[in-house]
């Protein structure tokens, strides 16, 4: 028992100091996934071989998607109430050659048990042909949100990366379209636009070797879909440039098969396969992590990592802190004219031992104060993985650290820490980082409603639930471990 | 993905190689109307290689240099490109495959024994800035996986000129000297980027210099770029290229 507690401790400490972020969980196992699409209230990718993943949350992945043709590297668009899927069938030296065809088909649902799912007959879209400068596998879609064209990208580190244009109304190759070449020294291309630009993500790197896999995500982007597409060094793509998005970390390697995902205003996530998950058998996995935004520049972000936090409100800079009295420590002012000569002591900083007694034991208020470093400022925030999550997190519990107090979402929409933790869903949090990295946090459910709220705040001194509004300071937070 | 490039065996590649056409290489593909890819019957360095010629040439618009003397590909079997380390690579390029292979200033036409096999020296300007031995070995159907390729050219340079930089990018690792001295070593399973690697600062002598690399690959395609910067970065453009 002893050693248990022993065991504990450490563990407890390593979270601490470091805190670890958590993977999609289920069996997330999959290579070169397709764009994540939501239909119908659930998450599907597919990936190399046929099959694909199905998530109810966007958290949990299982296999169960189903996409005719086999081949690989599929991608996956909605286009008004229809779903187009593209894949490869050979290509891109499976089978060892580079003969390869893309192949494009529509189904009215994801869902292999509606009645409406059956895909249509494909359509050949590419191709590539003996030793041409080519490889036709690897697609990515993009329907152009400023004019409606719909833009496929392909190929492999065996010559360029190529772009076509499709019709977006039957998904076949546009009449007279001839492909474009866009880029080099890549694979796993895709497309997508933002802010007057357009982008082309790319994987750098050596696939398929597990653990070695040096695979990585770069971009380049251009004023036009047709490119140059530069990196942040005025280099082109066709000369082997690129921008890194997402490299290797963590317990993961090999990051490829970008996806884009927008979840809402701010909130934006990126999908990959990790080439090998050292904690899953270094198997292939699905990849969610949050998509950030720099200067116009895509940057894949870190999933949460649980710890201890100052929560800090970007509004005025104060942090969240419980309504309980503020506890005078050692270190007042020493006064002037002392000798300097006097040896230095560090002061101990205040503890929870030292205040604890001294706070109310039921239902306490939160409000939003300088920081101090003091026991009633830091959170600790740890996943509470039975309760589900979403698109590239888990639920989180928030507590007042060394304690069980909880925050929690109340019926008026306010915001109050509960004495335990219950788990009643008003507890749990859903943390999304924002596309400029700061983060939004979002009660599971708000009680006796249906809106869905964040923490805001009200005042620089005033949190409260209330829509969240990018635009706006007050509704975004930042995590800071000191 | 692309598998072939790391585990297929040369066996396989080989076999791939019986029967190939291949396609030029242009801004836009060939495919046909139903944009099913056409099968060519024939092939050629044309679309990536002129011969060259004693015309004055300078390095292109980018202060790429495109005139090189490119030896046939020496057989190098190897089945991926994660065993180019860099202790691999120092002992694969100290190795002799031909005489005098760090001294040699070959002859266009020039014939060399590594082997089992005799080997030419061809003179030729790349039509891009970089330089697709891929195209080089497959178009002239000979072994384009598992190699090792040499170049060379010469620097003519109007003066002196130091603090020099020679950036190079490669598929896959590759090996560079300038006037006999190592300049840069390009290690792993690399694809060529521009200015991928650098050199520390080197001095250009007035009039010839020599260039010398060493590429090599397994399965991919193979290619090198490589311009000289100056000390602010810029491509250095007043240079004449020669291969005499």
């Amino acid at each position: 028992m002893k050693k248990n507690k022993i065991v504990g401790a450490a563990a407890l400490l390593s979270v601490l100091l470091t805190g670890s972020a958590i993977a999609q969980i289920g069996k997330p196992f999959i290579h070169d996934p397709s764009t994540i699409v939501e239909c119908e209230g659930k998450y599907y990718t597919f990936g190399t071989g046929g099959g694909g993943l199905i998530s109810e949350d966007g958290w949990t992945w299982n296999s169960g998607a189903v996409r005719p043709g086999g081949g690989a590297a599929p991608d996956a668009i909605k286009i008004g109430d229809r779903y187009l899927v593209v894949y490869g069938s050979t290509g891109g030296g499976l089978g060892g050659g580079h003969d390869g065809k893309l192949n494009t088909m529509w189904t009215k649902t994801l869902d292999p048990k509606s009645p409406d799912f059956k895909f249509s007959e494909s359509n050949v879209v590419a191709s590539s042909e003996n030793m041409e400068d080519c490889d036709a596998i690897d697609p990515g879609l993009l329907l152009d949100p400023t004019d409606g064209r719909l833009w496929m990208s392909y190929g492999t580190y065996f010559g360029f990366i190529r772009l076509v244009e499709l019709d977006p109304k039957t998904g076949k190759r546009m009449a007279g379209n001839i492909a474009i070449n866009v880029g080099i020294d890549c694979e796993a291309s895709d497309l997508m636009y933002r802010n007057g630009w357009y982008y082309l993500l790319g994987t750098h790197g050596t696939c398929c070797d597990g653990a070695n896999s040096t695979y990585n995500i770069v971009v380049g982007r251009s004023r036009k879909v047709t490119g140059p597409y530069l990196d942040n060094m005025g280099r082109s793509m066709l000369e082997g440039g690129g921008k890194m998005v997402l490299a290797a970390g963590g317990r993961v390697t090999g990051p490829g098969h970008f996806g884009r995902f927008i979840v809402g205003d701010g909130v934006e996530k990126m999908s990959c396969h990790f080439e090998a998950d050292l904690d899953l058998s270094g198997r292939s996995v699905l990849g969610i992590r949050p998509l950030l935004w720099k200067n116009d520049w895509p940057v894949g972000g870190e999933n949460f990592k649980e710890g201890t936090y100052e929560i800090e409100s970007e509004r005025r800079g104060y942090a969240l802190e419980l309504i309980v009295d503020f506890t005078r420590m050692a270190g007042g002012m020493r006064g002037f004219n002392r000798n300097n000569d006097e040896p230095i002591k560090p002061v101990a900083a205040q503890e929870l031992a030292d205040v604890i007694k001294t706070w109310p034991t039921g239902n306490t208020g939160v409000r939003i104060g300088d920081y101090m470093f003091r026991p009633h400022q830091k959170w600790t925030i740890t996943a509470v993985p039975e309760a589900g999550g979403y698109i590239g997190g888990s639920y989180y519990k928030i507590v007042i650290a060394g304690t069980d107090r909880a925050l929690a979402a109340t019926s008026a929409a306010e915001v109050i820490t509960v004495p335990t933790f219950t788990g009643a869903p008003e507890q749990l949090w859903r943390i999304d980082q924002l596309t400029d990295g700061t983060y939004r946090i979002m009660p599971k459910v708000v009680p006796n409603s249906n809106e869905k709220l964040a923490l805001v705040s009200s005042g620089d001194s005033t949190p409260t639930l209330a829509p969240f509004d990018m635009n706006s300071d007050n509704s975004k937070w930042s995590f800071k471990a000191h | 993905m692309n598998i072939k490039h790391k585990t297929l065996l040369l066996a396989v590649s080989s076999a791939i190689f019986v029967g190939m056409g291949s396609q030029s290489c242009s801004v836009a593909s060939k495919s046909t109307i139903n944009y099913v890819a056409k099968r060519d019957t024939t092939r050629s360095i044309a679309p990536y290689f002129t011969p060259a010629t004693i015309q004055k040439k300078t390095p292109d618009s980018k202060g790429f240099i495109q005139r090189w003397l490119l030896l046939e590909p020496i057989n190098k079997p190897n089945r991926g490109n994660t065993v180019f380390t860099d202790s691999y690579l120092k002992t694969a390029f100290a190795s002799e495959y031909f005489p005098n292979q760090f001294t040699i200033l070959p002859k266009d036409g020039e014939k060399v024994k590594a082997g089992t096999q005799e080997l030419t020296w061809h003179a030729l300007e790349s039509t891009n800035y970089n330089v697709k031995l891929f195209r080089f070995a497959y178009e002239t159907r000979k072994q384009y996986y598992g190699v090792i390729f040499w170049a060379v050219t010469v620097v003519n340079c109007p003066e002196e000129m130091k603090n020099v930089r020679m950036a190079v990018g490669s598929n896959s690792a590759s090996m560079w000297w300038l006037n006999g001295k190592e300049a840069v070593l390009l290690s792993g399973d690399r694809r060529m980027v521009v200015d991928d690697c650098v050199s520390p600062r080197l001095t250009l002598n007035k009039g010839k210099n020599i260039v010398r690399g060493v590429v090599i690959n397994g399965p991919g395609m193979s290619d090198f770029c490589l311009r000289f910067l100056d000390e602010k970065g810029e491509p250095i453009k007043n240079l004449t290229i020669s291969y005499e």
